[in-house]
C-alpha cells in the first residue's frame, strides 16, 4: 500500500516537473538559450496564485489568474530581454539569467514580502479512499489529474496542430524552419508564454504542499534541467518521460531508501542519509543515461 | 563553445611599461591596504577586502578553465566546498596543522577534479555544463545528510588552522595577508603559465578543438590537467574560507555559488589575467555598497548585471581596456 501511494506521489511529481521542463526545453532546444530564470517563474506564478486567492477567496479563480498574469508576464520578458539574448553565448545568457533571478527573487519579496500562505481548498481536504485500505489525499489526486490532462493537452498541442509542427521544426533545424517562412521569433514569443502558464500551473499547485516562498525556483529549476537533458533537449516527450522518471526516483527513493538504511544506520542517520541519497540518485540517473546516449532518451535534433 | 570567449590574453597585463607600472600600483595599495584602513578607522573593512581576496583567487581559479580553457564548468563551487569541509572536518577531530590541513584540501579537491574531469571532459558544451552541475549537486546533497559533521545545519570550528610563525588567523589583518600571498601566487602563476608551451596549447584547444587534435596535442589528458590544478586552488580558497568565517555549511556547494562565481569571472572579463578578482571586488563591493543603503540590494544589484550583459560585452577588463585605449587614442 505505502508503496502504490509513494508511486502515485512521485507521477504527481513528475507531472509537475514536466509543466516546468516543458517550457524549458523548447526554449533551450529551439533557441539554444540556458534560461536559469525559468524557476523563477515558477515562484512568480505560486505568489500570484497565492495573493489572488487571498483576494478573491476563491481557489479556482486565483489559479487562473495566476496562469494568465504569468503567461502574459512571461511574454513580456521574452519580447523585452530574452530575445535579445537569443544571439548571444550561453555565459551572457546565464549572467542575465542569474541576474533575472536575483531582481525577481527581491522584486516579489517587495511585492509580497518573502513567503505567502496558500492551502489547498477545503472541499479537498480529507482523503478519498481509492482501493480498499488505500486512502490518498483528494487534493493530490487533483493534481495527478490536472497534470494528466495537460501532459495530454501538450502531447495534442505539439504533434497534431500547426504550431506544434512548427515548434518541431523549429527543434530540428530553426535556420530550416526560418527559411520555409516560419516566423520563429514571434512563434517563441507565445511558445514562451505558454511555458510561462504551465510553470504557473505547477507553481500554484505545489504551494500548498511545499511552501509559497523567496527562492522556491532554485532547486526545482536543477531539477528542470536534469529532466530536459536525460529526455532529449529540445523534446517534449523526452520531457514528459524524463519528468515521471526523475519524479518516481526522488520520491520512491526518499522512502525505500530511508526504510533500507534503517536497517544498519541509527533512525537519526537514516532520515537525514535517505532523502540525500535519493536525490543523488537523480543526478548518477542523468550521468548514466549522459553516458550511454549523450543525446538524451528522445533527441529532437536530426 | 569557443565563440562564447573574447580573445584579450596578455592585452591587459604582462607586456608594456603601463601594465607593469598598474600591476606594480595595485600591489602596493593592496599591502597598504588593512594600514591604511585601519588609519581611517574603518577596520571592519579588512574582513570585507579579504572576503574580495578570497573570492578572487576561487574565481581565478574559475576563470582558468571557464576562460582560457573555454569549458563552462557550472561546479567550480564543489571545490572550494570540499576544500572547506576537509578542513572543518580535520579540526574538528582535533587536527590543528595548518600545513597538514591544505595538504589534505589540495588532495581532496585534486582528487575530486581528477574524478569529475576525468568524466565530464568526455563532453562538451551544454552536456559538460550539465554534467558538472549535477556532480556539484550530489555533492551539494552528500554534505547535507552527513549528520555527523552538521548537516544541513553546517559545521561550527572553534579555532583556526595553526600556520606557525606564532601568527593567529583569527586577528583579521594576518587573515588579510595570508589570502593576499595565495592570490598572489595564483596570479603570477595564471601569469607565466598563459604564454607558456602548455599555457598556449591549452588557448589553442579552445579556440580550435580540432585543429589542436590535429597538431597532435593530447587534448583530453591537458584540459584534465589543468581541471585539476584549477580544482586544488578552488579548494585552497576554501580551505582560507572556513579559517576566515569560522564555519562551513553545505550552501557553500550550492549550485548559486557556482553560479556567484561564474558571474564574477563574466563580469570581471572570461579568459584575462586579472578578470576573476576584478569581478569578485566587483560584486562584493557592489553588494557591500548597496547593503547599506536599501535592503533590497539584490534587486539593483540585478540590474547591473544585466546592464553588464547588455553593455559591456567584455566585461569589466574590457571596459577598462576600452577606455585607456581611447585616452591614450585622444591624447
Amino acid at each position: 500500500m505505502l508503496f502504490i501511494e509513494q508511486a502515485l506521489n512521485g507521477l504527481q511529481f513528475g507531472l509537475m516537473l514536466f509543466l516546468l521542463a516543458a517550457g524549458l526545453t523548447l526554449v533551450f532546444g529551439v533557441m539554444d538559450m540556458i534560461n536559469l530564470a525559468h524557476g523563477s517563474l515558477y515562484m512568480v506564478g505560486a505568489f500570484l496564485a497565492a495573493w489572488l486567492v487571498q483576494q478573491t477567496g476563491s481557489f479556482v479563480w486565483g489559479v487562473l489568474g495566476a496562469i494568465v498574469l504569468t503567461a502574459l508576464f512571461g511574454m513580456l520578458l521574452e519580447a523585452t530581454l530574452l530575445r535579445t539574448l537569443y544571439a548571444r553565448d550561453h555565459l551572457s545568457q546565464v549572467l542575465a539569467t542569474f541576474a533575472l533571478i536575483l531582481i525577481l527573487n527581491d522584486g516579489v519579496k517587495m511585492l509580497f514580502g518573502t513567503d505567502l500562505p496558500l492551502s489547498a481548498p477545503a472541499a479537498l481536504d480529507g482523503p478519498v479512499e481509492l482501493l480498499p485500505g488505500l486512502m490518498y489525499p483528494a487534493y493530490r489526486l487533483l493534481i495527478l489529474g490536472v497534470g494528466l490532462a495537460l501532459a495530454l493537452l501538450m502531447y495534442v498541442l505539439v504533434s497534431h496542430t500547426r504550431l506544434g509542427a512548427w515548434v518541431r521544426a523549429g527543434a530540428s533545424n530553426r535556420a530550416m524552419t526560418e527559411m520555409m517562412g516560419v516566423d520563429v521569433k514571434r512563434l517563441f514569443t507565445v511558445v514562451f508564454g505558454i511555458g510561462a502558464g504551465l510553470c504557473a500551473v505547477a507553481g500554484a499547485l505545489l504551494g500548498p504542499l511545499l511552501a509559497v516562498q523567496v527562492g522556491m525556483g532554485e532547486n526545482i529549476l536543477i531539477l528542470a534541467f536534469v529532466v530536459i537533458v536525460i529526455g532529449g533537449i529540445g523534446s517534449i516527450r523526452g520531457a514528459l518521460v524524463g519528468a515521471v522518471l526523475v519524479g518516481g526516483i526522488d520520491t520512491l527513493g526518499r522512502t525505500l531508501l530511508q526504510q533500507l538504511l534503517r536497517e544498519f544506520l541509527s533512525p537519526q542517520w537514516a532520515s537525514a542519509a535517505g532523502p540525500a541519497m535519493a536525490s543523488i540518485a537523480v543526478y548518477v540517473f542523468m550521468a548514466a543515461v549522459l553516458a550511454l546516449r549523450p543525446q538524451g532518451l528522445f533527441p529532437a535534433r536530426g | 563553445m569557443a565563440d562564447a570567449v573574447p580573445s584579450l590574453d596578455g592585452a591587459w597585463v604582462g607586456t608594456g611599461r603601463t601594465a607593469k607600472a598598474v600591476t606594480g600600483l595595485l600591489a602596493v595599495a593592496a599591502l597598504a591596504c588593512p594600514w591604511l584602513l585601519t588609519a581611517l578607522d574603518m577596520g571592519y573593512y579588512i574582513t570585507l577586502a579579504s572576503k574580495v581576496l578570497v573570492f578572487g583567487i576561487a574565481a581565478t581559479s574559475l576563470n582558468l578553465v571557464l576562460g582560457y580553457g573555454g569549458l563552462v564548468s557550472f561546479g567550480h563551487a564543489v571545490f572550494v566546498g570540499l576544500g572547506a569541509y576537509t578542513t572543518g572536518v580535520l579540526i574538528t577531530e582535533g587536527v590543528h596543522n595548518g600545513a597538514l590541513h591544505l595538504a589534505a584540501t589540495l588532495l581532496v579537491s585534486g582528487l575530486a577534479a581528477l574524478v569529475i574531469g576525468a568524466i565530464s571532459l568526455r563532453t562538451r558544451g551544454v552536456y559538460f555544463i550539465m554534467i558538472t552541475l549535477a556532480f556539484a549537486q550530489m555533492l551539494f546533497y552528500l554534505a547535507n545528510s552527513i549528520k555527523g559533521y552538521g548537516g544541513d545545519e553546517g559545521l561550527n570550528i572553534k579555532t583556526r588552522s595553526l600556520i606557525g610563525f606564532g601568527l593567529d588567523l583569527k586577528d583579521t589583518t594576518t587573515f588579510y595577508y595570508l589570502a593576499l600571498a595565495v592570490l598572489a601566487l595564483a596570479l603570477l602563476a595564471l601569469h607565466r603559465f598563459v604564454p607558456s608551451r602548455l599555457g598556449r596549447a591549452f588557448v589553442a584547444m579552445r579556440d580550435d578543438d580540432v585543429r589542436a587534435e590535429a597538431l597532435g596535442l593530447p587534448t583530453f589528458a591537458l584540459r584534465l590537467v589543468v581541471f585539476v590544478v584549477a580544482g586544488m586552488v578552488g579548494g585552497v580558497a576554501g580551505f582560507l574560507t572556513v579559517n576566515q568565517q569560522g564555519y562551513v555549511s553545505p550552501n557553500l556547494l550550492h549550485w548559486t555559488q557556482s553560479g556567484t562565481l561564474m558571474v564574477m569571472v563574466i563580469l570581471g572579463g572570461v579568459g584575462t589575467l586579472w578578470g576573476g578578482v576584478l569581478g569578485a571586488a566587483a560584486l562584493l563591493l557592489l553588494q557591500e555598497g548597496l547593503a547599506a543603503r536599501t535592503q533590497h540590494w539584490e534587486f539593483w544589484t540585478g540590474w547591473v548585471l544585466l546592464a553588464v550583459v547588455l553593455f559591456a560585452r567584455h566585461g569589466l577588463v574590457g571596459m577598462l581596456q576600452g577606455a585607456w585605449a581611447r585616452l591614450r587614442g585622444g591624447a
